[in-house]
């Protein structure tokens, strides 16, 4: 087990990683690079998940967002025609609309985490949050469990349907 | 949490590798570019335009069906991990869940998404 001290220490390394990053995927010119920055602070988001111990969470993350998201951030670039003559450059144009619309979600974040009421529980987390999730899953959650198949099917076939751009 | 120390390990020796590939041939190779062996590699022919083209739409498709099946790996992981302690019941409910996935895929492959032109 890690001290205190070194999960603290691992914390504000990571913290720092990420605003870095996030800062970086706003500023950068070549917006390329910006999906690349992107991915470092969604990893290391998931480092974060592990330092509070939940690991599926920062398993997901990585498989999810670092794996799968990014790779469509990419090709989204990659298959966007401009970028043929170099000219998708990030631009700011709209910096002080973007202050505005994140000054009032940080806000609206702020206050809402103000106002819910945490539940901590007393007790030490399961050793293995995996094995409990699945327990879960397959036994009071299986009818939501079974319903996100159904939400797969139809995101994946109004993805197709959008892409193919055609009547239905 | 402790054995994340050796994915730390792991991480730390995987970027400090690259660096230090990178650093080791900075330091050795004599540094003489010129036009030719700029140029982006083709296998012995003379590269046409740019590296930075412009990829076939069809890829997007393959990478939102790709996201698709990356959220089912998610829920086949923990089903995977409880699946001793479960029994036929965790089978049957994930074969449903599968089942109405394939649809997805069998729907794709209908609409002929899945051939490559």
């Amino acid at each position: 087990m890690f001290g205190v001290e070194v999960s603290q220490l691992f914390f504000y390394l990571l913290s720092f990683i990420i605003i870095v990053s996030a800062i970086y995927v706003v500023s950068l010119r070549n917006i390329f690079h910006c999906a690349l920055f992107l991915v470092l602070c969604l990893f290391s988001v998931a480092g974060i998940y592990i330092l509070l111990e939940a690991e599926f969470l920062a398993a997901v993350q990585v498989l999810i967002y670092v794996g799968a998201v990014s790779i469509l951030m990419i090709f989204a670039i990659m298959l966007t025609s401009r970028l043929a003559n170099k000219k998708i450059m990030q631009s700011n144009d709209n910096v002080t609309v973007a202050i505005f619309v994140c000054a009032g979600f940080l806000l609206t974040s702020l206050g809402s985490f103000g106002y819910t009421v945490w539940k901590v529980v007393d007790s030490p987390l399961p050793e293995n949050n995996t094995l409990t999730i699945g327990k879960l899953l397959m036994t009071d959650y299986v009818l939501p469990f079974e319903v996100v198949s159904i939400v797969l099917l139809a995101a994946m076939i109004g993805a197709i349907v959008l892409a193919r751009r055609e009547k239905i | 949490m402790a054995q994340y120390a050796a994915v730390l390990i792991f991480l730390l020796v995987g970027i400090g590798i690259v660096l230090f590939t990178f650093f080791m041939s900075r330091l050795i190779r004599p540094s003489n570019p010129y036009k030719a062996k700029n140029q982006s590699y083709e296998c012995a022919e003379q590269p046409i335009g740019d590296s930075w083209i412009r990829f076939n739409n069809r890829f997007y498709i393959f990478a939102l069906i790709f996201v698709v099946f990356d959220v089912e790996a998610v829920f086949l992981f923990p089903w995977a991990v409880a699946f001793g302690h479960l029994g036929l019941f965790a089978l049957i409910e994930m074969m449903i869940f599968i089942m109405i996935l394939l649809f997805g895929l069998f729907y794709a492959w209908k609409k002929g998404v899945l051939k490559w032109v």
